[in-house]
C-alpha cells in the first residue's frame, strides 16, 4: 500500500541528523572549504551520532539496527544539506562497513567490523573512480588477477576519500573469468599491503574540505577471503547503494541552495519590493522546490526496492541521473538568484554549485 | 513506512482498465480524432454499462468498492485515470459520468442537491455533467468572472458567456443527456472573489444555449463547448453553498479548493498519454535491437539512450508527485502545494516526452499512420487546462514564499 511517510525510527534518526547538520555542520561549511579540512572536534561529534556503528550487529560491537537504504538516503540528504564534504567524511567508514556487512565472510566481518565500533572516528575509504576520461565504474581498468589461491591487484584510482588516513579500502576491479570476459569484483585491501601507494592530496573544484588522494596498486597480493562474495551481483547492489547515497546527497545540496536563495530573495529588495515577488525569481524558486521533492521521491523508490532485496539498477540509475542534473541546475539557479552576490565567496551558493557539479561523475563516494 | 507498491485492489483495477484501454480505446482512437465532433456512442454506452455493473471507471458507483473508497479513493482514481488515458486521453475525457460538475456537487452540495443530481448517474442512459468557469475575457483569473446571477424571488437569473467547457455539449444539451452544468457567476461584481458562486443548471433549461464546440489541436473526441446564458432562470435552491456574500474571500478559497482534488487527476491523465508514447518508443527500440543500458556510465550511452532515460525519469518523477498529492488527500491532509506541483510537472513533462517521441521516430513519428503525433497533440492540453503550468508555478511560489495573491501576482 503506497505510503510516502518514514516510520518512527527513521523520523527520530532524521530529526537528530537535521539538528546536527543545521547547528554543527553548516556553521563550519565555509571555513572548512577554505582551509581544506573539517574541524576534528566536529568529526568526532558526528561519529558519536552512531551513523556508522548503528547498523553493525551487536556481536561485532555495534548497535544492531537493521541496515536500510531508505534510512541511509535520509541521513545522506540531511548531512549533505549541512555540507557535502563533511557529510562524505562522516559517512566514509560506511564505504567499508556496509559492503562487508552485506557481502563479507564471517571471518572478514570479525576482522573488520569491531574496529568501527570504538570511541574514536575510524577512517575508511573506497577506491572506485579512475583518472581516465572514459571511466566506467563497472568496467574498471584496475585489474585483479588470480594467482593460485590468491589474487594480485594492479591499477590506479583517484578521488579516494580520506586516502591518507583510511586503514581499509573497498576497491572495484576487473576480474577475468577465464573465458575471455571480465567482470567487476569488490574486494577489501589493507593500507599496509605491499605495492599500495597513497598519492598526494588532490586539488578539486569542490569537496574541498574532504581530503582525497590517488591510490595505486602495483601487484598487491589480495587473499581470497578479502574478495566480497557474490561477484558481479554484489558489485551491482553496491553500485545501486552508492547511487542512492550520492543522489540523496545531491538532494541535500540542492535543497541547501534552494533554501538559501529563497531566504535571500525574500530579503533582498529591488524596485520597491522583495525580488521574490517578481515572477522571474519566484518561478525559479518554485521549480527548485518542485524538483527537490521529485528527486527525493525517485531516490526513495530505488532505496525501497533495495531494502526489499530486489534489483534496482534501473531505478537507481535513473534517480542518480535525474538528481545529478537537477542539483546542478538548482545550485546554478541559486547563484543566479543572488546575482553578483552569488559569485562572491561571502555567500554559500557558489560552494553549493562547485559541490553539485561533481555528482554526474561521482561514483562510490558514499553508500546508503 | 515508505512503500511504493500499489495495494492489490488498486493494482487489479489498473490491470482491468489496461485491458479495456488496449482493446476498446486504442482501436478507435485514430478514427475519432479524424472525425472531430462525432461521438463514439458504442464506446460511451459500453462504458456506461461497464461502470454500473463492474464498478470500474470514473462513473463507478461508489458502494461497489467500499473499501477502496474508504482509504485510498484518490490514489485509486489517479491510477485509473492514467490507465484510461494510456488508452486515449480524448476518449477518457468524453466518458459519461459525474466529471467536474458532479465533483463540485459532491464537495459543496446539500444532501437534497446530492440526491437530486447525483442519482442521475445511476440511470439506464449515459449522463454527463460539466463545469463552466472560463469566459471570453477570463480564464485562470476566475475572480474576474463577468457572468451574473441575480435573485428574482424563488429564482436566479443567469446572464453571460462561458467558453472551454469540457463536455458542455453532452452535459448541457438535453438531446445528448439528462445532465447538468455547474456554472460560476457573480452575485455582486463589487464584492470581487467573495461574490462568486456556483449554480447548477439542468440540461435544456430555457435561456441556456450550447452555441458551439471548438475545433482543437488534440483531445478532439471530447467536446469543448461555448455556453450562452440569456435570462436563464433556475430555481433558487440550485445554488451551491450559501447565497450570502461574505466579507472575506474565504468562500472563494473553498471553491478553489476543488482544484486540489482535480489537479492530480489531470496530472494522471497527462501521465497516461506520456506513458503511451514512452511505451511505444521502448517497444520500437527493442524491435530495432537498441538496448537501454541502465547502470552504464553516461559517456558510453548513446543519445537515444540518454533521451529515453530522461523521458522515463521525468515521467516517473511526475507520477510520484501525482501519487503523493492523491495519497495526501486520502489521508485528509491539505495538498494545495503538492497538487500544483503534480499538475505543473506532469503537464510539462508529457509535453516534452511526447514531442521528443515524435522526434525519435523520425518521419514515422510525424505520420498520422502512428498515434505518436496524436499523443503529442493530446498531451499539450494537460499543460493548459485546470490551471496552466504557469498558474500552478504561481501557486507553488506563493505557498513556498508565504505570499498572498496580492504580494505575488
Amino acid at each position: 500500500m503506497v505510503n510516502f511517510e518514514l516510520d518512527e525510527d527513521q523520523r527520530l534518526i532524521r530529526d537528530t541528523v537535521v539538528s546536527f547538520a543545521r547547528d554543527e555542520i553548516r556553521p563550519h561549511a565555509r571555513e572548512a572549504d577554505e582551509k581544506g579540512f573539517a574541524p576534528p572536534g566536529l568529526l568526532q561529534k558526528g561519529w558519536e551520532l552512531g551513523l556508522v556503528q548503528g547498523v553493525i550487529p551487536e556481536e561485532y560491537g555495534g548497535f544492531g539496527n537493521a541496515h536500510s537504504a531508505i534510512t541511509g538516503a535520509v541521513v545522506a540528504e540531511e548531512l549533505a544539506y549541512g555540507d557535502l564534504s563533511i557529510a562524505m567524511h562522516l559517512l566514509a567508514p560506511r564505504l567499508v562497513t556496509v559492503p562487508v556487512l552485506e557481502f563479507g565472510s564471517v571471518a572478514l566481518k570479525q576482522a573488520v567490523l569491531p574496529r568501527f565500533c570504538g570511541e574514536r572516528f575510524e577512517a575508511a575509504s573506497a577506491a572506485v573512480m579512475e583518472p581516465r576520461m572514459d571511466f566506467d565504474a563497472l568496467t574498471p581498468a584496475t585489474v585483479l588477477k588470480r594467482e593460485g589461491d590468491d589474487y594480485t591487484l594492479s591499477g590506479e584510482k583517484c578521488l579516494v576519500p580520506l586516502g591518507s588516513d583510511a586503514r581499509h579500502f573497498l576497491v572495484i576491479a576487473s576480474l577475468a573469468n577465464g573465458m575471455g570476459n571480465a567482470y567487476p569484483q569488490a574486494l577489501l585491501i589493507d593500507r599496509e599491503t605491499p605495492g599500495l601507494t597513497v598519492g598526494d592530496r588532490e586539488r578539486n573544484m569542490g569537496l574541498k574540505a574532504l581530503a582525497t588522494t590517488r591510490v595505486s596498486f602495483d601487484g598487491c597480493k589480495i587473499p581470497r577471503e578479502h574478495l566480497l562474495d557474490g561477484g558481479e551481483r554484489s558489485v551491482s547492489r553496491l553500485a545501486n547503494l552508492w547511487r542512492v547515497a550520492l543522489a540523496s546527497m545531491a538532494v541535500g545540496v540542492a535543497r541547501a541552495a534552494y533554501d538559501y536563495a529563497r531566504d535571500y530573495a525574500k530579503d533582498r529588495r529591488a524596485f520597491g519590493q522583495a525580488i521574490a515577488q517578481k515572477q522571474a525569481i519566484a518561478f525559479m524558486l518554485a521549480e527548485m522546490a518542485m524538483e527537490v521533492d521529485a528527486m527525493r521521491l525517485l531516490i526513495w523508490e530505488a532505496a525501497w526496492k533495495l531494502d526489499r532485496g530486489e534489483d534496482a539498477t534501473r531505478e537507481a540509475h535513473l534517480a542518480k541521473r535525474y538528481a545529478s542534473e537537477m542539483a546542478l541546475k538548482i545550485t546554478d539557479n541559486a547563484v543566479q538568484v543572488l546575482g553578483g552576490h552569488g559569485y562572491i565567496r561571502d555567500h554559500l551558493v557558489e560552494l553549493f554549485l562547485r559541490n553539485a557539479r561533481g555528482f554526474a561523475m561521482f561514483e562510490g563516494l558514499a553508500i546508503a | 513506512m515508505v512503500d511504493y507498491e500499489l495495494s492489490p485492489d488498486i493494482a487489479a483495477t489498473r490491470d482491468q482498465l489496461h485491458m479495456l484501454a488496449e482493446h476498446a480505446m486504442r482501436p478507435i482512437a485514430r478514427d475519432f480524432d479524424e472525425r472531430e465532433h462525432e461521438k463514439p456512442w458504442d464506446f460511451i454506452n459500453m462504458m456506461w454499462q461497464l461502470s454500473k455493473n463492474s464498478g470500474i471507471g470514473p462513473g463507478a458507483s461508489k458502494d461497489k468498492k467500499e473499501h477502496a473508497v474508504e482509504s485510498e479513493r484518490n490514489l485509486r482514481t489517479v491510477v485509473a485515470v492514467e490507465e484510461l488515458s494510456w488508452g486515449d486521453a480524448g476518449l477518457y475525457l468524453a466518458m459519461p459520468g459525474p466529471g467536474l460538475g458532479g465533483a463540485a456537487v459532491m464537495a459543496a452540495g446539500t444532501p437534497d442537491q446530492k440526491e437530486r443530481f447525483l442519482s442521475r448517474f445511476k440511470g439506464e442512459k449515459p449522463v454527463w455533467s460539466a463545469m463552466a468557469i472560463s469566459e471570453p475575457g477570463c480564464g485562470s483569473d476566475s475572480a474576474s468572472i463577468q457572468a451574473t446571477a441575480v435573485r428574482d424571488g424563488d429564482h436566479w437569473i443567469l446572464n453571460g458567456t462561458k467558453i472551454f467547457c469540457t463536455s458542455g455539449l453532452m452535459a448541457g444539451d438535453p438531446k445528448q443527456s439528462n445532465g447538468f452544468i455547474v456554472v460560476w457567476a457573480t452575485v455582486d461584481r463589487t464584492a470581487g472573489r467573495a461574490g462568486i458562486k456556483s449554480f447548477i443548471v439542468d440540461a435544456g433549461t430555457p435561456g441556456m444555449t450550447v452555441a458551439k464546440c471548438e475545433d482543437k489541436l488534440g483531445i478532439r473526441v471530447s467536446d469543448t463547448a461555448t455556453l450562452i446564458f440569456e435570462d436563464c432562470r433556475i430555481p433558487f435552491d440550485q445554488i451551491l453553498g450559501s447565497p450570502e456574500v461574505p466579507k472575506t474571500s474565504e468562500g472563494f478559497k473553498g471553491v478553489m479548493a476543488t482544484f486540489d482534488a482535480t489537479r492530480p487527476i489531470v496530472a494522471a491523465s497527462a501521465l497516461g498519454v506520456g506513458r503511451a508514447a514512452l511505451d511505444f518508443v521502448r517497444e520500437e527500440l527493442k524491435r530495432q535491437g537498441i538496448p537501454l543500458r541502465y547502470g552504464t556510465a553516461t559517456h558510453k550511452l548513446t543519445v537515444i539512450e540518454r533521451d529515453f532515460m530522461d523521458m522515463e525519469a521525468g515521467l516517473q518523477a511526475a507520477r510520484l508527485l501525482t501519487w503523493r498529492a492523491a495519497w495526501m488527500m486520502d489521508r485528509g491532509q491539505k495538498n494545495n502545494l503538492e497538487a500544483s506541483m503534480a499538475k505543473a510537472k506532469a503537464g510539462l513533462v508529457v509535453t516534452q516526452v511526447t514531442q521528443k517521441a515524435v522526434e525519435m521516430l523520425g518521419p514515422l513519428g510525424y505520420s498520422r499512420d502512428l498515434l505518436l503525433e496524436k499523443w503529442m497533440r493530446d498531451a499539450k492540453i494537460n499543460d493548459i487546462f485546470e490551471g496552466t503550468q504557469q498558474i500552478n508555478m504561481m501557486i507553488i511560489a506563493r505557498r513556498i514564499l508565504g505570499y498572498s495573491s496580492k504580494e505575488l501576482s
